[in-house]
C-alpha cells in the first residue's frame, strides 16, 4: 500500500520535472491561478519596439509618404516643422535656445514641454516607431497601420535631419539610424 | 494663561521649544470659562436660548457614498495649465497645504494622465506576464483578488512636482498646491509583485521587465526587475476602497519611493527581457539633463525633500503676531525621514521640528514645531534628513548639477517668505 503510494507519487514527480524542467525557477511559487498564456495572444498585445529592432514588423514607408501623413494627422499640434507645437518638439535641440527656432523662449513660456526634444534627447529611433504606433495621433492611438508608422517615422527623422528626403524605411534601416541623444546619454541605474 | 517666560526658545526667530511649551500650560485652553447662566423663573428655563439653529433641529439622512461638508467644497484639485489644450494630456495638483496627517483622501490625490483616463471595465480586463519566464500567465480580475495581500503607506510624487522652482529664474508667486500639488500619501493594498513573477518562473537572464498600462496611449516604462522583486506592489485598493479610475483603476503598479510616471496606472501587461525598450518617457520627459550637457536616464528615486505646509505660499497669517504652529510634510524615496529641520531667520539659526505621528519608509511624514511670530518680515525654510543621512540640498546646490532647463527631480529646500502684513510668499534664498 504505502509502496503504491511512493510509485504514484514518483510518477507524478517525473511528471513534473519533465514539464518545468525548462527554466530555472529561482524560487517555488505558492500561488497558482494565473492561466497559460497563449504565443497567439502574446504576439497580439506585445507591441514594445526594442532598440536593437526586435519586434519591429514588416512593412515599409518612405519620407514623401510620411510628410502627407504627418501634415494631415499631426501638424494640428506639433506644427509644420515639429518645432512650433503647442504638442511636444519632434525636432531639433532642447534647450531654451535655438537657432532654427528664434520664437522658441516665447514658445516654452506657453508650453514649457516644449523644453525638450524628440530630435534632441531620444537616443534610439525604435522609440519613434514604438510611440507613434501605440499613442498617436493623441486623439485616435493604434489607429494608424504600420506602414504609416514607417512612413511617419521615417519622416520625423528627415524633419531632425538624420536621414535624407527620399528614404524608404522599414526594419532594417531604422536600426541603423543613429540619434544624437544616444552619445548623451548616462544611465543612473543601479545607483 | 500665557506663561511665556517658562517657554525656551528651539532658535531664533521665534521657534519655541517644543518641551517647554507642552509643559507652559499654553497648549491646553487658555480661555477656560464659564458662561454665566442666564437667570430665570425656577422650571422655566430652556437650554435653546442660545444654542446654533443645528442644535434645535433633527440632521438629514446619510447618504450611500459620503462627500466632504459644503464649507469645505473649495478644497479641490486644480488643473495646472502647461499642458498643450489640443490634447488629453492633464495634471491635476493636491492641495496639499490643506492636508493633515499623513494621507491624502482619494478625491484629492494628485494625478497626471498623459492619455486621459480609460473607463476600463474590470471583468474584461486581463494582467499577462511573459517574455524570459518559464510559463506566459494570465490573470483576470476574480483570481486576483483571490491572492494574498499587503497594505502599505507610501508617498507617490511626480519626477516634475515642483518644477517651477527648478526652472524659473525668480521664484514665482505661486501656493503650495501649485508648486508642491504632485505630491500624495495613501495606503495601497495589494498583491506583492514578486507572486506573481515567481509563479511565471523569472528565467536566469531576465533583469528589467517592461511595464505597461491599458490607457489609450499604452504608457510604458522599463522597470530593473530587482525592484519588482523586492516591494512592487499590484494595488487594487487605496486608503480601504478600490483604486480610482484616475489612479489606475482596476489595477495599478506602485513602487514604493520611485517616481510617480514608473507606478504605471491601469496595469496589464509585464513583458520580461534582459533590457530596458528606452520607451517614449524614459527618452525624454523623465530624463534630466545634467549640467555638463549630458541626458541623465533611469533615475527613478525620488530623493530626500520636505516643505512647510502650514504657513505657505499666497496665504496670509490672520494675527500681525503671536503664536502659530508651524507644520509641514517630509519624505525620502530611499527611506524614513531621520529628522526635519526649520529655520525662521532665513537659515541662520535651526531647530529640530517634531515628527508627528507615524514615521514610516517612502512614505509622508509630519513635522510640526511651535512658532511665536513677532510680525516682522522673515522667511521660513525646512530640511529634512533621511536615515541614510541624505540631505536636502539648496536650491543653489540643486542648480549646479542640473542644465538651466531641466525639472524633473527637484528637491531644493523651500523657503516662504513671510511679509510683515503677514502674506506668504514663495522665494529663493
Ligand atoms: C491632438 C494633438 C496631437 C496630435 C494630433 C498628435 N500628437 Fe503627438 N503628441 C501630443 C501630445 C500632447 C504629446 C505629449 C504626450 C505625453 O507627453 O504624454 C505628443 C507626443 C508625441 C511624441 C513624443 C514626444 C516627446 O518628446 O515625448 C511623438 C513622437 C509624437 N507625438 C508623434 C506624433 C505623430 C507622428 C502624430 C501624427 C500621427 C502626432 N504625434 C499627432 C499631441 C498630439
Amino acid at each position: 500500500m504505502f509502496n503504491k503510494w511512493r510509485a504514484q507519487a514518483s510518477i507524478v514527480l517525473l511528471l513534473l520535472l519533465s514539464v518545468f524542467s525548462l527554466p530555472a525557477f529561482t524560487e517555488e511559487s505558492i500561488t497558482d491561478l494565473g492561466l497559460p498564456l497563449s504565443s497567439l495572444e502574446i504576439s497580439k498585445h506585445a507591441i514594445t519596439i526594442f532598440p536593437d529592432g526586435s519586434n519591429l514588423p514588416e512593412g515599409q514607408g518612405s519620407v514623401l509618404e510620411g510628410k502627407a501623413l504627418y501634415q494631415s494627422k499631426c501638424m494640428m499640434c506639433h506644427g509644420e516643422k515639429g518645432i512650433e507645437g503647442p504638442a511636444a518638439r519632434l525636432a531639433g535641440s532642447d534647450g531654451w535656445f535655438s537657432f532654427s527656432d528664434p520664437l522658441r523662449i516665447l514658445r516654452i513660456d506657453k508650453n514649457p514641454v516644449l523644453l525638450i526634444s524628440v530630435g534632441g534627447l531620444w537616443p534610439h529611433a525604435t522609440t519613434i516607431f514604438d510611440y507613434t504606433r501605440r499613442a498617436m495621433p493623441h486623439f485616435a492611438p493604434k489607429s494608424l497601420a504600420d506602414n504609416e508608422v514607417y512612413a511617419l517615422t521615417a519622416y520625423i527623422l528627415y524633419l531632425n535631419g538624420l536621414v535624407h528626403k527620399d528614404l524608404i524605411l522599414n526594419k532594417q534601416n531604422l536600426v541603423k539610424v543613429s540619434m544624437p541623444g544616444k552619445e548623451r546619454s548616462v544611465v543612473a541605474w543601479p545607483e | 494663561m500665557l506663561k511665556t517666560k517658562t517657554i525656551k526658545p528651539a532658535a531664533s526667530g521665534g521657534l519655541l521649544d517644543r518641551r517647554s511649551f507642552l509643559l507652559s500650560g499654553i497648549a491646553l485652553s487658555s480661555a477656560y470659562s464659564l458662561k454665566a447662566l442666564s437667570a430665570s423663573k425656577a422650571g422655566e428655563g430652556r437650554i435653546d436660548t442660545d444654542m446654533p439653529v443645528w442644535a434645535k433641529t433633527p440632521g438629514h439622512n446619510d447618504v450611500e457614498y459620503g462627500l466632504p461638508s459644503e464649507h469645505e467644497k473649495h478644497i479641490k484639485r486644480i488643473q495646472a495649465k502647461n499642458t498643450p489644450e489640443t490634447s488629453t494630456f492633464s495634471m491635476w495638483h493636491t492641495p496639499i497645504e490643506n492636508q493633515r496627517g499623513i494621507i491624502t483622501p482619494n478625491g484629492l490625490h494628485f494625478s497626471v494622465n498623459h492619455n486621459g483616463i480609460p473607463e476600463i471595465d474590470p471583468q474584461q480586463h486581463t494582467l499577462r506576464i511573459h517574455g524570459l519566464v518559464g510559463r506566459p500567465l494570465k490573470f483576470d480580475m476574480e483570481s486576483l483578488l483571490r491572492y494574498p495581500m499587503v497594505s502599505a503607506i507610501h508617498f507617490l510624487e511626480c519626477a516634475g512636482n515642483t518644477a517651477p522652482n527648478a526652472v524659473s529664474l525668480t521664484a514665482l508667486d505661486q501656493d503650495c498646491q501649485e508648486l508642491y500639488g504632485q505630491i500624495s500619501g495613501a495606503e495601497w493594498s495589494g498583491i506583492p509583485l514578486k507572486y506573481l513573477l515567481k509563479e511565471a518562473g523569472i528565467k536566469p537572464e531576465a533583469k528589467w521587465v517592461i511595464v505597461e498600462g491599458a490607457d489609450g496611449g499604452s504608457h510604458a516604462r522599463s522597470i530593473p526587475l530587482e525592484k519588482l522583486m523586492d516591494d512592487a506592489i499590484v494595488a487594487l485598493y487605496q486608503n480601504g476602497e478600490r483604486l480610482r479610475p484616475s489612479q489606475g483603476y482596476p489595477m495599478r503598479l506602485l513602487l514604493p519611493g520611485w517616481e510617480g510616471n514608473t507606478n504605471v496606472k491601469w496595469l496589464t501587461r509585464l513583458e520580461v527581457t534582459d533590457t530596458p525598450a528606452y520607451t517614449k518617457d524614459e527618452s525624454g520627459l523623465y530624463s534630466d539633463i545634467l549640467d555638463s550637457g549630458e541626458i541623465q536616464r533611469f533615475s527613478f528615486t525620488m530623493d530626500v525633500k520636505s516643505v512647510i505646509t502650514h504657513p505657505s505660499g499666497k496665504q496670509t497669517l490672520p494675527d500681525k503676531k503671536g503664536f502659530y504652529e508651524i507644520s509641514g510634510l517630509a519624505w525620502s524615496g530611499h527611506g524614513k525621514i531621520k529628522h526635519v529641520e526649520v529655520s525662521a531667520d532665513e537659515g541662520k539659526t535651526w531647530a529640530k521640528a517634531h515628527l508627528e505621528g507615524l514615521v514610516l519608509s517612502k512614505s509622508l511624514t509630519r513635522f510640526t514645531i511651535p512658532w511665536r511670530w513677532d510680525g516682522s518680515a522673515t522667511t521660513l525654510l525646512s530640511r529634512a534628513t533621511d536615515e541614510h543621512g541624505r540631505v536636502q540640498p539648496t536650491r543653489d546646490q540643486w542648480r549646479k548639477k542640473y542644465a538651466s532647463y531641466s525639472f524633473n527631480h527637484y528637491n531644493g529646500i523651500q523657503a516662504w517668505h513671510i511679509n510683515s502684513d503677514g502674506r506668504v510668499e514663495n522665494r529663493y534664498v
